[in-house]
Parts: structure tokens; sequence; C-alpha cells
């Protein structure tokens, strides 16, 4: 048992448990936020991802040791953000979600890689999302609303 | 009146993108415990003995002693123990569940259980043959007498794993002398029949309610009967809730995967064409048979492609061996053959120094022509038009003559295909026998009661838009929760590229008389599926019309060969689709990109194997499916080709999609290696291969 302090979703948290445990688990059973969903456990799938300081973190390959002292911020914390409505009309414009088991996690990499990159080109978009899998809808349309994103929310990033 | 293809939002969308959405892992219940899985360690034998561990308070083992019912999962083949007595037939087979409240001790519970096996020699090689089948087509193998030239080829296809991003999971509960499922399917009264089947319940006792699904594509339509028959054995024996969920490691080693295949052709030739081929299937079952012979089916049935060959001889074999049991995915064997003939026939048009486009266009099927089982194409084939859509937009005449000249390592491919829409033959009269409800409350409000869910195809939206468009109402207006069979009627499986075409006609029939009967206050229409009456199919002999109605599709695919590494790079991808009518067109053209992503993905990417029984991919860095970076940009064209029996015209969508991506990129790359493709995935080693051998 360690204390470990940290910032989730804009609140100050003080956990007293083990500092092995993955940042995903603490989120999803001590905090009951499932945004985050485990899709392989392994850092190769992206649909566990949140914002660590601002960028993105797969939080099923982050003891929790590592976020003392650091802020987290899930997609339900984000989604209280304009970035986060610009984004969702983009998503939902361009038909960017279909099971929507990625999509937090594609969201998140939206956000970390707009903040980063304003107004990426197609191909930093796709580097910028390749750390997320999604298999149902080959990317396409989820390009297409980071494109809308960036453009629609001109200014915010 | 609008045009119901006109897109609109998702229904869903606002709950999956926040996140809020509930997935099966996403569920908690008090006093929830969790079970874990024993599996077998060798992949044939007998269990000689058990020696289990002394269980903590709290703690339990379920195995097949507490199987009131029968101990085998009701599938279309039954042969699928609910849990092993002794026999072992593939490695990880389960035997056991172990259940408590501590996922730590679970696992250390699971060590520490000692089984000893009498370990026999597991079969890998194809000769154990299960099921068989042939049919002839006019002539049969007697055209070959004709022939004046035989061209024969083989060709081989992998494992294919769904991959779906959320992995498999249930939590079942009791609710008084009930059983309650909750999970990640496809089919709700897949699992409820197999439920009642092994807990040996009456119907009202057992009810399956579907959670939001993350992906499925086949792999949750008779796998999940499997574990929802092994947690509700548990549920009923302990009568507590209890959560089942795989982590990706245990679900892509034994969750059920597409069917390795090998297809040998034979093509009689006489002028300088094809007057008839002979064709022979064999796809590896793994260890149960289950849906193996409706797969061999499918492929079978597709034997010529999308065109009309008057004279076939046509067999395939089923092959139990000692691995893990395949069934469900996404083209269900249509994938499989697609590859194989219409490389054939490119090779062959390719050995007669013949132009392969026009070779295969002479070959198309028109309308009245006759399928490969005597049926009838009774409705237009928009093809000749969908391939000029598809040259046009990519400009393939100019491409395909450029690349064809040596040495750059650029190539185009073009492939043909369609998918029979809805089950194979007499399945939907005879088996499924699908009813839907529809219900008109006081306040004005119409519930859709079907059994057919949303995975990610937007079947939430789409059939509220549906229901919402014929009765001219608001599609607030318009109810539609996750399937509950204590509440829904049993309207089928979503499988087959059925829902829209099949529920979705019933839907529509029902809306239909709701809308005459708009005036009475509150009521309900039921539909019953009838077949239309042209349709005839001997199963057995493989005579009739195997399918009411065919989806079309033509894709075109450029890449780039790296000339060092052989790495493939996908350029971009054209591709053009009559799917009768578009519900939504957006949701149709997000199906097309995600089906060819899997069927590119299955052509070049995505190496699946085993070793001795064992699966060597066991997660995702080692199996590799596309991410943004490998796929390229996806332009489609939709064609309106109403069918009758549809709702607006709508056929099938989601299978098509996926089934022309691995012949499109195995073509383009035969084109910029100038060497013929007879197997996929198309890997830099196998291309290695094929550049070496000359
Ligand atoms: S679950 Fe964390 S990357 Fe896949
Ligand atoms: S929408 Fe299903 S995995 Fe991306």
């Amino acid at each position: 048992m360690t204390e470990i302090k940290f910032t989730l979703n804009g609140k100050k948290q003080i956990l007293n448990t083990d500092p092995n445990r993955r940042l995903l688990d603490v989120i999803r059973e001590d905090f009951q936020l499932t945004g985050p969903k485990e899709g392989c456990g392994e850092g190769e799938c992206g649909a566990c991802a949140v914002l660590l300081n601002g960028q993105i973190v797969n939080s099923c390959s982050v003891p929790l040791a590592n976020v003392d002292g650091q802020d987290i911020v899930t997609i339900e914390g984000f989604s209280s953000t304009k970035q986060y409505h610009v984004i969702k009309e983009a998503f939902a414009k361009a038909g960017g979600v279909q099971c929507g088991f990625c999509t937090p996690g594609m969201i998140i990499a939206t956000q970390s890689l707009l903040s980063e990159n304003p107004h990426p080109d197609d191909y930093e978009i796709k580097i910028g999302l390749s750390g997320n899998l999604c298999r149902c809808t080959g990317y396409n349309l989820i390009i297409k609303a980071v494109k809308t994103a960036s453009k629609d929310g001109d200014g915010l990033w | 009146m609008k045009d119901i293809s006109k897109s609109i939002n998702k229904v869903d969308n606002d709950e999956k993108i926040s996140g809020s959405a509930k997935y099966i892992a996403d569920f908690v219940m008090d006093g929830m415990l969790y079970a874990m899985t024993k599996r077998s360690t060798i992949s044939k034998g007998e269990i000689v003995k058990i020696d289990y561990p002394q269980l903590p308070d709290g703690y339990y083992i379920i195995n097949h002693k507490d199987v009131q019912g029968k101990n085998v999962i009701k599938v279309i083949f039954e042969d699928w123990p609910v849990f092993t007595d002794k026999k072992i037939s593939y490695l990880y087979e389960p035997i056991m569940l172990v259940i408590g409240p501590d996922k730590n001790i679970l696992t250390q519970l699971l060590d520490s259980i000692q089984i000893t096996y009498k370990e026999e020699t597991p079969l890998f090689d194809w000769t154990d043959s299960v099921i068989d089948y042939h049919f002839d087509k006019g002539k049969g193998n007697r055209i070959f007498d004709q022939a004046d030239k035989v061209i024969e080829h083989t060709y081989h296809t992998g494992y294919q794993e769904q991959a779906y991003i959320e992995p498999q999971g249930f939590i079942g509960y009791p609710e008084g002398d009930k059983t309650t499922l909750i999970g990640s399917i496809q089919c709700p009264y897949y699992v409820k029949n197999a439920v009642k089947q092994a807990i040996g319940e009456k119907d009202e006792n057992v009810r399956v309610i579907q959670s939001t699904v993350g992906g499925a594509f086949g792999g949750k339509e008779e796998y999940p009967s499997l574990i929802g028959c092994q947690l509700a054995v548990a549920v009923k024996k302990i009568k507590k809730p209890i959560k089942l969920i795989f982590e990706r490691e245990e679900d892509m080693s034994v969750t059920t995967k597409r069917h390795p295949s090998k297809t040998v052709f034979k093509a009689a030739i006489k002028d300088r064409k094809i007057i008839g081929l002979k064709a022979h299937v064999s796809i590896d079952a793994g260890a149960t048979i289950g849906l193996s012979g409706v797969v061999l089916s499918r492929a079978l049935l597709a034997v010529s492609g999308a065109y009309t060959v008057d004279h076939l001889d046509v067999s395939g074999n089923v092959f139990r061996t000692n691995t893990v049991p395949n069934g469900a995915f996404r083209g269900f064997g249509a994938p499989q053959m697609f590859f194989a003939v219409d490389m054939f026939v490119e090779h062959v048009a390719k050995e007669l120094n013949q132009d392969p486009l026009e070779f295969r266009k002479k070959m198309l099927v028109k309308q009245g022509d006759r399928t490969s089982t005597n049926g009838l194409f009774r409705d237009p084939v928009l093809m000749p038009e969908m391939i000029e859509k598809a040259i046009k937009e990519s400009n393939y005449l100019k491409k395909i003559e450029d690349y064809s000249k040596k040495g750059n390592y650029k190539g185009i491919g073009m492939s043909l295909f369609y998918h029979g829409c809805g089950f194979t033959g007499s399945g939907e009269k005879d088996v499924i026998k699908a009813k839907v409800k529809l219900k008109k409350d006081k306040n004005k409000k119409v519930y859709i009661l079907v059994a057919a869910v949303d995975m990610g195809q937007g079947v939430k939206t789409t059939f509220r838009k549906l229901i919402s468009h014929m009765l001219d109402i608001d599609i607030k207006d318009v109810i539609y929760h996750n399937p509950d069979t204590d509440f829904v009627p049993d309207s089928g499986p979503t499988v087959a590229s059925r829902t829209m075409m099949i529920v979705g006609g019933l839907l529509a029939r029902a809306a239909k008389e709701m809308k005459k009967r708009w005036n009475e206050e509150e009521f309900i229409v039921m539909k019953e599926y009838e077949q239309p009456d042209y349709i005839e199919y001997d199963e057995k002999h493989f005579i009739g019309d195997a399918y009411p109605a065919y989806s079309w599709g033509v894709n075109i695919v450029e890449v780039e060969v790296d000339p060092v590494t052989y790495q493939v790079d996908l350029k971009k991808a054209w591709s053009v689709y009559d799917a009768g009518k578009a519900i939504d067109e957006r949701v149709v053209l997000g199906q097309a990109d995600g089906g060819l992503a899997q069927g590119l993905g299955y052509g070049y990417l995505e190496v699946m194997n085993h070793k001795n029984g064992k699966i060597m991919q066991k997660n995702m860095t080692d199996y590799i499916i596309p991410t943004a970076m490998d796929l390229c940009d996806m332009d489609t064209f939709l064609f309106d080709n109403p069918y009758a029996y549809g709702p607006y015209g709508a056929k099938g969508v989601g299978e098509l999609t996926l089934i022309g991506g691995a012949p499109a990129i195995a073509k383009a790359i035969e084109n910029a290696i100038g060497k013929n493709v007879f197997k996929i995935p198309v890997t830099p080693e196998y291309i290695m291969e094929l550049i070496n051998h000359d």
C-alpha cells in the first residue's frame, strides 16, 4: 500500500493502494469511470486511452505509481470541454462511430493530436491515430472526422 | 417523399462518443463473482485424474457434472460439449470454471488444479472428413471430354481472426427461478435456446439480454452460446451474479476463426473459352463441426464467382482436426471461394493469352442466367455499368497498362463478386421462421420488437429510420431497445446479411399494416416470414434457388510493393456496390470501408497459424490488423437496384463489402510483381518466394 496523489478529471484524489495496479483498473473500478475500455490489456489497441498531462497514454500500460502528482483526464472529464463538442459533432457528422468500443480512445487521440498540431494533414492524422485500433470503420471516416474537427474547431487548439 | 437513403446522424452516437454506452465489462452487480476457465494443456487425449486444491470459502468449481440438461451446445451440428467430461480434442478446451470474488485468488486456484492426461497423437492433417458434398450443373465432369485443354490450379487461404476490439463476455444472474444472461452477442435466441438445452429449463426460465456490442463480425454468432451455457450452469447452481470476461489472449487462442481452405480448380477450355469448371474445396473445421457444413455450402455455391459457367462439377469436404474450432466470420465461406475463383479465372485468361478484363466481362452473370445450382438470377445485374464506373474512377485501364510494364513494382487489381443475401437454402423458412412485432402505445410511440442486435452496423438507427419513414412519424417516437428475449420475439440471428432485408422487410410489412390501423389507440402487429413463392431449394442435392437475392460488388485496389523489403503499400481503393437500396447512405458507406478493410487485411496482412494445435498469434501485437497507417483512401459508389421484397428495395450489405478485398489486393500485388499469386495472405515472405522462384 502506498499513498498516491493525482488529479482525475479536475479533482484531486488521494488513494491508498497497491502502486502496481494498472491505471485502467483504478479508473474503472475505484472511480466507476467506464469510458476507457480494455481491448487488449497490453498497450496495443488504444481503447483504454486517457490524457496524462494533456497527452494520450494507454492506461492499461501505466502503473498507478507513475501518475503520482500528475493530471489525468478520461473521456468523462474531457466531455465537458468545448473541444469535445467539436470533435463529437465531427465524428457524428462523418459517420466515424460504429460499434463504439474504440471511440472514446479515438476521441482522446484526436484531442491529443489537435492540441499538438491543430491543422494536421492526412499523413499526420494517420500517425496520430496509429496507436488506436478500430476493426469496424477502416479509419476512413474517422480520418475525415478529425479533419472536420480541425476545421470546425479552428482556434480552439 | 424524402429519399430514405439520405443520411441522418446515428442515434447512438452520443452515448458511444461520450463513453457512457454500457458494454458487458462495464456492468457491475452487487455480490458479483468472477469466473475463469481451466483449460486443457494437450490437443488430444483423455483426462485421467484431476487434483483439486482446497477451495477457500465462497469459491466454486463448475464442470460437466453440474450440467443438468444436455452437455452439448445447440448449434447446427451438435458436437460441442459445454464442458468436456474427459475427452480432449483441442488445446485449451474448457474443462471447468473456477468462480469466486477475487480474481487474484482465482488465478492461483487455476494454477493449482492438477490435471493428469493420457495423451494421444493429435491429428492436424486434413484426412478426417466429416462432411462430403457434391453437385453438378449441366454436364458436370463430362464436359471435360469436349475440352481441347485443361488448366488446373490450387488456392489456399489462411485463418482469419474477427479481432473485434471488445473481447467476449457475459454476466449471468438469477431472477427467481429464472437464469438471466447479459452478453456481448449477435444472436440472443441462439444463446437462449442453447442455455435451455444445457440447463434443462423451460422457456420462461431463461432470459438473454444483449449489451452494447463492441464488434462481432460473426465471432459472436455461435461462440457466445458456449460460454453462455457454461455461465448459466454456474449461475443456476451458485445462485449469484457471475461475470465472465475474456482477456485478449484467451479470446484469441480459444474463440472460433475463419476456416482455412484449399481449393483445387480445373477449367475445361475449348476455343480459348472456359466451357466447364471442376472444383474441390477443403476446409478445416477444427475440433468440432458446428457451422462448418453451412460455411462449406456457401463456398461451394459461389464456385463460379460473378461468372456464369454452364457445366460444373463441384465438391467439398469438411475436415476435423485437433485444433481450435472454426466458425462464423463475415462472409461465411464466400471470401475463401471468391479469392480462389476470381484468381483462377484471371490466371486462366492470362494462360490463354487473353485480356483478363475482357475475358471476365464476357463471362459475367446476366439477368436470367442460371446459378451454380440451377436457380435463377432473377433481378437485373448491373455489373457492366458498375465495372465501367470503377474503371473510370480509378483510371484502371491506363494504370494496368503502365504497371504491367516490368519493374516498377506498382500494381492495380480488380475483383468482381456477389453475396447471396440471407440464410442459405430453406434456412429462413424451415429453421429460422422469423417473427417480428411492432407495437403502438397510447402516446403514439412505436416499439420495434425484434431480436436483431446493433453490433456497430447501425441497426438501431436504420430500423428506427425505416419505421419512422414508413409511418411518417418522428424518429424520436420510434423506440428500439437492445433485445431482451423476455420482450422480443425470435426474429432470428443477426447474421448472413439478413437483418435489413429479412427482418427489416418484415418490419416494413408490419408498418404498412400499422399505418392502416393508425387510428386504433394501442395495438401490436406481428409478422412472420413468408418465403417468396418462387424460391425452391433442395438442400440435399443442391438444386434450385439458394438465395432470394444477390448483392453485387466491384473492388479496385492499387498498391506499391517495396522492391527491397517486399512490404505492400496500399495506395487507394475504389468500390462500387449494388446492395439494392441504402436505408442510410452513410451507414452503408461505413460498412463498405470497414468490410473492405477486413477483406484487405485478410488478403495481405493478417497472418494466423497454428503450431501443433497452438495458435501462434496470441494478442494484437502478434496478430496484425490494419492500423490507420496501413489503410488507404477508399472511395465508394452505390448503385440503386431495388429488390422487390426488401424494405425500400434493400438487400444485404454487411458481408458483401468484405468479400472482394482479398482477390483485389492479391491481383494488384500480382500485377506489381509480375507473378501469379495462389495464396493469402500475400506476405512479404510469400512475395519473396514468388520472385525468387523463377
Ligand atoms: S487496452 Fe490498453 S491499449 Fe488495449
Ligand atoms: S467502431 Fe468498432 S472498433 Fe472502432
